[in-house]
């Protein structure tokens, strides 16, 4: 096993080049010239120029990328000319924020959606199963910022259960019920279509999978059928609803953009859109590495996960 | 297309979808004919008003533009600019994915590698990466969406391409002299077409979604230009003072997606081959009962199984698998059921503990005596708890059969515990007992392996060993040596037959082997066409066959050193059970057949031995 975190490890590191190549490029098509962009347009040709060269500039592509890399891997992120603080300083400061809350909502769909596929195959054309449908449907369906809206509107507003937005309190909060009351909604509202997708391929997996013969051994040994179901079933169908939860978590990821500005939440998202609003270039480079290689990092660890949970894969 | 469609509309959710999205699209067809109030007329008089009001049916925004008017608007751009988006990641994906399957090799290597790296992006940062170069606006974001879901397309027709490249009709345009570019455009592409619009149909809700999510951001459509997005963005300052101004958009984006994917869903499940045949129904626990009649109870026997029916019912068609098939079984001895593949035979075997797949699998009569108890429809939990306690399996491919992912341990473990309360390790210990009596060599090793990590025959004795577990007092082994190979089959025959002996087991022993029979049996049964044609001591079946067709049968096991003869295959295939001749199964492949054999019904005669024919071979 230690073998195989090792490989899948190096194995990454062409995919986090990549990734750079890939945000380095689109990056250098910016049109116009970032030094003019700066300084705005009344600054002298002399000045531009030295801007130019003092941010590397004047350097052949290849070796503005190389140059990047290079300040990237020793921690250089770049500097934020519209914050005025290092990218990465803010990066770090923003990112916990939406750590906790991609991450509770990615435990959220990933639980009750294992749950909610395995009932449903169980019960298949049953009523649980026609109501589970219709609200995967429905949860698939709608926008998570319209969702969001929505329980602002009946949660906070209306029945005042919840607070409408931000992460903390402003007045004596700060602590984990604190916390607690203001993430409710948002990951509520950010794991529901993760929830129905995860919801409707386990029951998809777990369908395929209690037709197997395996399956028929079990029952013919006189386990029972809930065992057969949670245990036999359910072990087997894991092994293909991982990679989905792989897939989910870059969606969860994702949908925190929305989410983070519904409810004014101080994450990596709602900086990155500041960002694009703003021009802020350098921000939005290192926010969307940094993401990126999280991901791929997360991605290591559910197959790392898959490895474990199946025998049968080469470790 | 037809049938198509009917399927379809059959999906009541599908046809709803449809219908509510037609009415959207005529709608937003329809918008620059309606009587609506310009979109952009600013009334600062009338701001925020309510829906109903008058000659403002959904009410203004906070600028005092009408709401209806703006929403057929908003959902005319958003419909334009999700199609176009899912047309060209459509049309970028399939050419992409089309040329790396197509020439394989070094393209394909390349071209995939960069396609997994954009991958490797959560979805909205490639966008936002995008947007952030080309400026928001509506053009941009639509952009960003195409391009974020080219990998998607790429991926999917690249797999596609790649299985019809290899194909016959590939080889032979090339062979005829084709260049690449015309095998491409007229062999490989009307192939990939329907795949690409399927998955386009699909997945245009989603981009529908994708774009108005940026324009929420307000990175796509800007003022005065406003699609769904927009709109929903524009309304949330005032969400709670006039919150229909977001409830409409919202409503409206909701609507589309939904009925989109119900289309989507209905029209993937209405391609599935596999919907239509009901083979993704999940078996049931048990087998459904619906049994009109019992018979009578004759204490005879350990197990006695009386005029069984079970019936697949797939559709309209009803296949009668098991035909009022009645056997006994006493205890210690070994019954041998015989017949070719489809004779029903292994479903007589299922039946007796409920284990045949139901949906689609009903027994529809008759009865199955453990020791005078019917079986057929009883509880659930006493049927449980007979399983693997008094009557244990034994199935035909131990791959398949055991469970991939458990150790083989804690399978004999399980099946164990699950009928005696014993400590784990007491459970253990007898787990590496039973492993020992089925002659599997280092078993204290080899319990903690994983299936796929023995060898055929070694997982057969593991499969042995699970049925002995709890001791029981009959085995079913349905064609238990099929899989294996010839000298590890015979192992596994002494192995039965030596612990049949050793404990007192009643086997039913399911076969389509003569040889295997005579090696093992007591008394052998023959089935046909869900029905036993012939039945008797296995050494007397075997010396005079009484029904033609166990004589060829019998006939068609190759004898070694029996020099060189013609195998004597049975010409014809086994009837189809949903449409049973009238009379004799046999009749149509018979050489003897009379008029007299293809009508009513002809009885199972005799008492030792019993045969269903009109013209036996030798007088029962």
């Amino acid at each position: 096993m230690g073998g195989y975190i090792l490989k899948r490890l190096l194995s990454a590191i062409p995919v986090l080049l990549g990734i750079t190549i890939i945000v380095f490029l689109i990056m250098a098509m910016i049109p116009g010239d970032p030094a003019t962009a700066i300084l705005g347009s009344y600054a002298t040709p002399e000045n531009v120029a030295r801007l130019n060269r003092f941010l590397g500039l004047d350097e052949p592509l290849w070796r503005q990328y190389f140059i990047w890399l290079g300040n990237m891997l020793q921690g250089d992120f770049g500097r934020s000319f519209a914050l005025n603080r290092p990218v990465l300083d803010e990066i770090l400061d923003r990112f916990s924020a939406t750590l906790i809350l991609a991450g509770t909502a990615f435990v959220l769909c990933a639980v009750l959606g294992i749950i909610a596929g395995t009932i449903s195959a169980a019960r298949q054309y049953g009523f649980a199963d026609k109501a589970i449908t219709f609200v995967v449907i429905l949860g698939i369906s709608v926008p998570s910022f319209f969702l969001g809206m929505m329980m602002i509107l009946l949660f906070a507003v209306q029945l005042r259960w919840f607070p409408a937005s931000g992460m903390y309190s402003i007045w004596g909060g700060g602590d984990l019920p604190d916390l607690i009351r203001h993430l409710t909604m948002p990951a509520i509202a950010l794991s529901v279509v993760a929830t129905g997708v995860v919801a409707r391929l386990s029951r998809g997996a777990m369908l395929e999978v209690l037709r197997q013969d395996f399956i028929r051994t079990a029952r013919a040994k006189g386990v029972h059928e809930r065992r057969v179901i949670w245990g036999h079933a359910l072990r087997a169908a894991m092994v293909s609803i991982i990679p989905v939860l792989g897939i989910q978590a870059g969606f969860v990821l994702s949908g925190a953009v929305y989410i983070e500005m519904v409810f004014q939440w101080p994450g990596v998202g709602r900086m990155l859109v500041d960002a694009i609003l703003k021009r802020d270039i350098l921000l939005v480079q290192g926010g969307v590495v940094f993401i990126a290689a999280c991901y791929v990092g997360f991605n290591i660890v559910v197959d790392v996960a898959q490895a474990w949970l199946d025998p049968r894969i080469k470790t | 297309m037809s049938l198509f469609l009917r399927l379809l509309f059959r999906n009541r959710l599908a046809g709803f979808g449809a219908v509510v999205l037609g009415v959207i699209v005529v709608l937003a067809l329809l918008t620059p004919i309606l009587p609506l109030h310009p979109p952009n007329e600013t009334s600062t008089a009338n701001r925020y008003l309510r829906p109903l009001s008058d000659g403002h049916l959904l009410g203004t925004d906070h600028l005092g533009r009408d709401l209806l008017s703006r929403l057929l608007w908003g959902t005319r751009l958003s419909l334009a600019v999700g199609f176009a988006a899912a047309l060209i990641a459509g049309l970028a994906g399939a050419a992409i994915g089309v040329i790396a399957g197509y020439f394989g090799g070094r393209t394909d290597n390349v071209t995939m590698r960069g396609i997994d790296m954009l991958m490797a992006f959560p979805y909205i940062l490639l966008a936002l990466a995008i947007v952030a170069v080309l400026g928001p606006g509506l053009l941009n974001a639509l952009i960003a969406v195409a391009v974020v879901n080219i990998p998607f397309f790429a991926r999917n027709i690249r797999g596609i391409t790649v299985g019809i490249a290899h194909r016959e009709f590939i080889d032979a345009a090339r062979l005829a002299g084709m260049g690449h570019t015309r095998i491409l455009l007229t062999e490989v592409v009307p192939n990939v077409v329907p795949v690409v619009v399927i998955a386009m149909s699909t997945t245009i809700g989603w981009m529908i979604l994708e774009t108005a999510g940026l324009s929420f951001l307000g990175l796509g459509s800007q003022p005065p230009q406003a699609d769904l997005g927009s709109m929903l963005g524009e309304a949330r300052s005032a969400l709670i003072t006039a919150p229909h101004t977001s409830i409409v958009p919202g409503v409206m984006i909701l609507l589309i997606v939904m009925s989109v994917n119900l289309l989507g869903d209905g029209i993937r499940d209405a391609l599935d081959p596999r919907l239509r045949s009901g083979a993704l129904a999940r078996p049931m626990a048990a087998t459904r009962v619906d049994r009109r009649e019992v018979p009578a109870p004759q204490d005879e026997g350990l197990l006695r199984i009386d005029a069984l029916e079970t019936q697949f019912q797939v559709g309209k068609r009803t296949y009668k698998a098991v035909n009022k098939v009645s056997l006994d079984l006493k205890p210690g001895e070994c019954l041998g059921l015989i017949g070719e593949s489809g004779s029903g035979k292994s479903v007589t075997a299922l039946s007796v503990m409920g284990l045949v797949a139901s949906p689609p699998g009903v027994i529809t009569g008759g009865a199955v005596r453990l020791e005078g108890q019917d079986l057929i429809g009883a509880p659930y939990e006493l049927l449980r708890s007979l399983r693997g306690k008094r009557v244990a399996y034994i199935f035909q491919d131990p791959l398949s059969t055991l469970h991939p992912l458990y150790r083989i341990g804690d399978q004999l473990v399980e099946a164990i515990r699950v009928h005696e309360p014993v400590s784990h390790a007491e459970a253990h210990k007898r787990a590496i007992k039973l492993l020992e009596d089925v002659r599997i060599p280092n078993a204290a090793g080899r319990v903690g392996a994983f299936p796929h990590e023995l060898s055929g025959g070694m997982r057969q004795r593991v499969g042995i060993a699970m049925a002995l577990a709890n001791d029981p007092d009959i085995i079913i082994a349905d064609e238990p040596t099929t899989a294996l190979d010839v000298t590890v089959q015979a192992q596994i025959l002494a192995l039965l037959d030596e612990l049949r002996q050793r404990r007192g087991l009643a086997i039913l022993f399911i076969t389509h082997d003569f040889g295997v029979v005579g090696q093992l049996c007591d008394r052998v049964a023959v089935m046909y066409g869900g029905r036993i044609v012939e039945t008797g001591p296995t050494q007397e079946v075997l010396e005079a066959p009484a029904h033609p067709y166990t004589r060829r049968l019998i006939a068609c096991v190759p004898e070694l050193g029996e020099g060189r003869r013609i195998l004597a295959a049975i010409p014809g295939l086994p009837p189809a059970v949903d449409q049973l001749p009238e009379g004799c199964a046999f009749a149509p492949r018979c050489d003897k057949a009379q008029d007299a054999c293809r009508h009513g019904e002809i009885e199972l005669k005799g008492k030792n031995r019993q045969v269903r024919c009109l013209y036996p071979e030798v007088a029962p």
